[in-house]
């Protein structure tokens, strides 16, 4: 059985004024857009995306909570509880590939930007944020691809929302798959839009969670869980789906509004 | 060809396995995939008068012989829940509702509000073993699950079913409390109260410290507690505690179960773990030379 695994922190780089990474080694796999339960002593477990799949794994978390905040006042030394890694894999099925990312969703498909462009296939980035400052991981997105770069105050690059942006892209350019991961809004507009011009779409979804193993229910959207039938689904999946881009389920498991 | 259909207190199943409580049945849509899946009959998620969070995480360890846990009775309240039991049966299920709360009247409230939803039956959730002031003391006193199971009774007209504690001296006492109390079965056990120390953190693993223990570690002692119970009261039992396989099932049923809960092992068998058991209670029934599920009830008594 996995077991969790307490690891001291290597390193922490603030990516963002928002979002920090948290680099650290821990005896377990790890493949892109998968998740691990990251338990932040005294304060919380929560479901965290590896942003590094490395031999020294990284984490990069969006500062959105009490625990969040918690960890944000960690330095290298302190630990982590980890245990995963949790969730399917984002699946390579073309030679061109768009990446659209928001604001903290990147870090769940830098990994799989990289692991695309390392397979040969050509990886073009639509990552958007509310501005300049909160773009993240662009240069990692470059380093593997063209980037377009989207911000909500046009502090940068297109002045708008990322969906807009993957739309201008998506119209002047072939792409045969699209994969996103961002606010649920956002994604289900990407998803919307693949499905029109019939590209194959895979959006990681994000849900509160308590077990990440599939028993609690905590994480039901209709009637799948996103730990284990996710966090990634196909655009078809999401087509049949009552709840993405509508609803959620509170922490009592109340149907409430996303 | 064994036949796997069975009965409790007049509610018809067509297998012996149903879905433990706690264990994917906080909604609907999770609920009728189990029952799609094979199950018998689905048990609610253990639901109250209101909603209620829950603890925060860590809730769950898993362990080299079992699962921790302490979420803390999270529900959406009973009036929210009809949506969820709606689409359950919506998928077919045959569902259990599963209800807790402060008091005897809030317990019957609830029932009684669940059993508008057309459950099939009530199970009392008098057990808790991590959430204060909710199940944890009436676990502990024979003549409050008396009068729990009375209060609740009065108020609903589907079976009752009172799920005990295994946390007792002699868990045999309670069920012929709850038997006296009008019980229409007996639900035996719940989870054991445990704890987890994580030694690199110098802490206990769950944030609620105590947490209740599922699987096989805990089997041996769920036989036990069925095989007491059987011999002290005359309504039917549901075995439950740690069962993974169709052999570990039959364990329960010889002992005098007539029906088996199913939970942890979802872990380690997915959701065809329901048909799987099943298939492997019938191939093992047969080569006994049973015909079917009753006959074997109980027969390690003889």
């Amino acid at each position: 059985m996995p077991r969790i695994q307490v690891v001291p922190l290597l390193e922490i780089v603030r990516e963002t004024p928002t979002t920090m990474t948290y680099r650290f080694r821990a005896d377990l796999g790890g493949q892109p857009g998968q998740f691990l339960m990251v338990w932040i002593p005294r304060y919380d477990e929560l479901p965290m995306a590896l942003s590094y799949l490395g031999a020294v794994k990284g984490i990069t978390v969006r500062d959105y909570g009490d625990a969040t905040h918690a960890l944000a006042a960690f330095t290298a030394g302190d630990r982590i509880g980890v245990r995963g890694p949790y969730g399917n894999v984002f699946r390579l099925e073309g030679q061109s590939v768009l990446a659209v990312g928001g604001g903290s969703g990147m870090a769940s498909m830098i990994a799989a930007i990289e692991a695309f462009s390392q397979q040969g296939a050509r990886v073009v980035t639509a990552a958007g944020a509310k501005n300049s400052e909160e773009l993240l991981f662009v240069e990692r997105a470059n380093a593997a691809g063209e980037v377009h770069i989207a911000t909500d105050d046009g502090s940068r690059g297109f002045h708008g929302f990322v969906p807009a942006l993957a739309d201008k892209l998506l119209a002047r350019d072939t792409f045969q798959q699209v994969i996103t991961c961002g606010p649920e809004k956002m994604m289900y507009a990407v998803v919307d839009l693949a499905r029109k011009r019939g590209v194959p779409v895979q959006a990681s979804l994000e849900r509160y969670m308590k077990c990440g193993i599939g028993i609690c229910d905590a994480c039901a959207l209709d009637d799948k869980l996103v730990c284990v039938d996710g966090s990634i689904f196909t655009g078809e999946e999401l087509a049949e789906s009552e709840d993405f881009g509508h609803f959620r389920r509170d922490k009592s498991g109340r149907r409430v509004p996303a | 060809m064994v036949d796997l259909r069975t009965e409790i207190a007049g509610v018809a199943l067509r297998n012996p396995t149903m879905l433990a409580s706690g264990f994917l049945d906080e909604t609907g849509g999770s609920m009728g995939r189990v029952y799609q899946a094979g199950a018998g009959a689905v048990v609610t998620k253990s639901v109250g008068p209101q909603p209620r969070e829950g603890y925060p995480n860590p809730t769950i360890v898993e362990l080299d012989a079992g699962l921790l846990n302490a979420v803390g009775l999270p529900n959406p309240g009973v009036i929210e829940y009809e949506h969820e039991v709606k689409r359950a049966h919506a998928a077919g299920a045959v569902v259990i509702g599963s209800v807790f709360g402060k008091d005897a009247e809030e317990y019957a409230a609830v029932a009684a509000k669940m059993s508008t939803y057309g459950v099939k039956a009530i199970e009392l959730n008098l057990s808790c073993p991590h959430a204060k002031g909710l199940g944890t003391e009436i676990a502990q006193d024979a003549s409050a699950v008396r009068d729990f199971t009375r209060t609740v009774k009065d108020v609903v007209d589907v079976p009752v079913f009172p799920k005990l504690s295994p946390n007792v001296q002699d868990i045999a006492t309670f069920a012929i409390a709850a038997e006296e109390g009008g019980a229409d079965g007996i639900v035996a056990i719940n989870t054991l109260k445990a704890m987890a120390i994580t030694p690199e953190l110098k802490m206990p693993s769950l944030a609620n410290k105590y947490g209740g223990l599922s699987g096989p570690a805990i089997r041996s002692i769920g036989v036990r507690a069925v095989y007491d119970i059987c011999d002290k009261v005359h309504i039917p039992v549901i075995g439950v505690g740690g069962i993974g396989s169709g052999r570990d099932a039959l364990e329960y049923i010889m002992a005098g179960a007539c029906a088996v809960q199913i939970g942890t092992a979802i872990l380690s068998r997915g959701l065809g773990v329901f048909n799987e058991i099943s298939k492997e209670m019938a191939f093992l029934l047969e080569e006994a030379g049973f015909h079917s599920v009753p006959e074997a009830i109980g027969v390690a008594h003889a």
